[in-house]
């Protein structure tokens, strides 16, 4: 086992035992520590041993499954929605160009569906070359060939690194890839980083709701891949003089079992994604009844916002469900966050604490939900939305 | 029709955090429960069960503890459970993770294959998608609801970005849920019984017919170099007066910060 305990520095003091999140340690008859059959390798313990007594083993990790020079360059995989280039794509090509500079190698996009003009569009934003396929299997999302041409392209031209958007789409297909080609993926990642001795990608990617963050490795597989939170990568200049590679792909006999039948777009408001959204205006239990939504989509209609909802309001039918931020609706961080009657429980705020600047409104002075906001207005939010409604609009003239 | 529930005894999250001085995980008499997410493909499985007569197999990879959770699906209606439990597990990242269990679906049969959207401990909501691949089956993510189903075929909502898709999917296929689908039930007595009674399999490599190797952290193409806390939020700032004046205040602020 890679974690054990040095029976002569162990005092039988149990502070593993207390910090041991998987009841594994318990202090045997001798008065000293034992790791039993539970103990599923977190380290909580390693640290946490005053005498230094609990100590890893290291083990050979997963053998190497590829030589390291053969595999060069960092790719994204650029993502479209009916034909446009999702906002992430973007964010990510700024991410990966970062990269690339300081690996000293290219960076390529992989674009599925969509124009030629918007692979060259790609290049403006920072790709030195563009795999394009314009075949129109890829106009709807599906899995299958999806995963299966972009394993292709990895097994023929070997890249270092792979990065897609954290999205509906990334996270469904990527994994599908990462499994076929024996390699690791990490979901989610909120920073990324070049380990200067090994150049090894690092990937920090919050853990428990947001409670903990983790840097992961991938040191003996590749590519080493990431999906990346949208909102959080910044974009490089738009170069227009900019000039790069398209290669055309070819996209045939992808075996395919799933199909799209029809697109549903949900239009309660026109602009709805949350996950990219720069300001979003949330509403609680005490906006009282599904009207008082009114009052958040006047405001949203003046800061050009997205509407969210505690879980609260969702339960009450006042909302769509998918408008719900918190550990079972959706992970935002725009730039500006209000919540307006949200008390904030904690599962609502591992949904949104990462949100730049957050403003509460809450009658109840005590609601946890000032604990992480920026500005905080103790108040009757059906005075203090109408007031800020007419000071904005006085603003904006 | 055989369905198997894909399911993750998780510690109640809400309550973990991070010594910052240590680094180290707090999880005193943190309580365990089923994922949330899981809680809706169970009954998502039971529900496709009474509709087509089929029969619902429960599995979950875990510490020998995670038993519990399987007899708390059985309690809710599952007919039948294993656990995938070995020390040479421990330690597995997503891949290592869905190579194990796909092997165990392999083995046990599936047309359906069902699992919550994520575990709320890891939020990956890789291992679903990956145990497809490892299958060769295809797989939908996010659905919402169930349109149909048929002895080859099934039709669903999968949750996007602005709306949802309606995907159709030959069987056998594996769904990942999120919570819209449906309303859990509660455990009946007679389920309580049965869950009581119940003789649970227990799989380890051995059974599964696997190397070590390819399991737990020797399987993980992944390590975790380090764990550490959140950085804490920025400045505060504070609002003064009556409302009046604290809204114009902030109405200032939100002019600052160029969102008008």
């Amino acid at each position: 086992m890679p974690i054990i305990v040095d029976r002569d520095k162990c005092t039988g003091c149990e502070t593993c035992v207390s910090v041991c999140p998987f009841d594994a340690i318990k202090i045997k008859d001798d008065g000293k520590a034992f790791i039993n059959e539970y103990c599923q390798m977190c380290m909580a313990c390693l640290s946490a041993c005053p005498e230094g007594a609990i100590i890893e083993i290291k083990e050979e990790g997963a053998p190497a499954s590829y030589q390291p020079s053969d595999y060069k360059g960092v790719w994204v995989f650029a993502e479209q929605r009916e034909g446009s280039i999702a906002a992430v794509s973007l964010e990510l090509l700024g991410a990966g160009r970062r990269l690339a500079d300081e690996l000293k190698t290219e960076l390529s996009a992989v674009l599925f569906g969509a124009s030629e003009k918007d692979a060259n569009e790609l290049i403006k934003w920072g790709a030195d070359t563009v795999y394009h396929s314009g075949n129109a299997a890829f106009e709807k999302f599906n899995d299958e060939p999806y995963s299966r041409l972009l394993v292709n392209l990895i097994k023929e031209y070997k890249p270092a690194i792979v990065l897609a958007g954290a999205t509906p789409i990334g996270r469904s297909f990527i994994p599908r890839v990462a499994a076929r080609l024996r390699t690791g993926l990490t979901a989610d990642c909120t920073s990324l980083g070049i380990d200067k001795d090994t150049g090894n990608l690092l990937q920090v990617r919050p853990a428990f709701g947001g409670n903990i963050m983790a840097t992961i490795l991938c040191p003996n597989h590749r590519p080493q891949i990431a999906t990346v939170r949208p909102r959080v990568m910044k974009k490089t200049e738009y170069n227009p003089e900019k000039k790069g590679k398209i290669i055309p792909v070819r996209a045939e006999n992808l075996s395919c079992r799933t199909k799209v039948t029809d697109t549903v777009k949900e239009t309660s408001e026109s602009r709805f994604n949350l996950q990219e959204a720069d300001i979003i205006i949330a509403g609680g239990r005490g906006l009282g009844d599904a009207k008082g939504f009114n009052l958040l989509f006047e405001l949203a209609e003046i800061l050009e916002g997205s509407i969210a909802a505690s879980r609260a309001a969702v339960d009450e039918g006042w909302i769509q469900y998918s408008h719900q931020v918190g550990q079972t609706g959706k992970t935002v961080c725009p730039k500006i966050y209000i919540a307006c009657g949200i008390s904030g429980a904690v599962q609502h705020l591992v949904g949104m604490q990462s949100s730049d600047i957050i403003i509460a409104i809450n009658k109840n002075p005590e609601a946890p939900i000032f604990n992480v906001a920026t500005y905080g207005i103790v108040g009757d939010l059906f005075e203090a939305l109408p007031l800020l409604i007419k000071k904005l609009k006085e603003i904006k003239g | 029709m055989n369905i198997v529930v894909c399911i993750k005894q998780v510690p109640d999250s809400s309550e973990v955090r991070i010594n910052p001085e240590t680094n180290t995980l707090i999880r005193d008499g943190v309580p365990t429960i089923i994922n949330p997410y899981d809680m809706h493909a169970i009954e998502a499985g039971l529900q496709l069960k009474e509709m087509t007569k089929g029969k619902v197999t429960v599995i979950t990879m875990g510490p020998p503890q995670a038993e519990s959770a399987l007899r708390e699906a059985i309690a809710m209606g599952a007919d039948d459970a294993a656990l995938l439990s070995d020390r040479s597990f421990a330690g597995a990242d997503t891949w290592a993770t869905a190579f194990t269990i796909s092997r165990a679906i392999a083995k046990i049969g599936a047309d359906i294959i069902i699992c919550g959207k994520q575990a709320i401990d890891g939020d990956t909501a890789q291992v679903g998608p990956e145990m497809a691949e490892f299958l060769d089956i295809p797989h939908i993510a996010y659905v919402k609801k169930i349109e149909d189903v048929k002895p080859d075929s099934i039709k669903v909502q999968r949750m996007m970005d602005e709306g949802y898709d309606i995907v159709e999917s030959s069987l056998p296929v594996l769904l990942t849920v999120v919570r819209e689908l449906n309303q859990p039930r509660l455990p009946s007595l007679k389920g309580k019984m049965a869950a009581k009674k119940a003789e649970i399999k227990k799989l380890g490599h051995k059974e599964l017919g696997i190397d070590e190797k390819d399991t737990g952290l020797k399987g993980s193409p992944t390590q975790v170099k380090n764990i550490f806390a959140p950085e804490a939020r920025g400045e505060r700032k504070i609002l003064s007066g009556n409302i009046e004046e604290q809204v114009n205040q902030l109405a200032e602020e939100l002019k600052q910060l160029k969102c008008l």
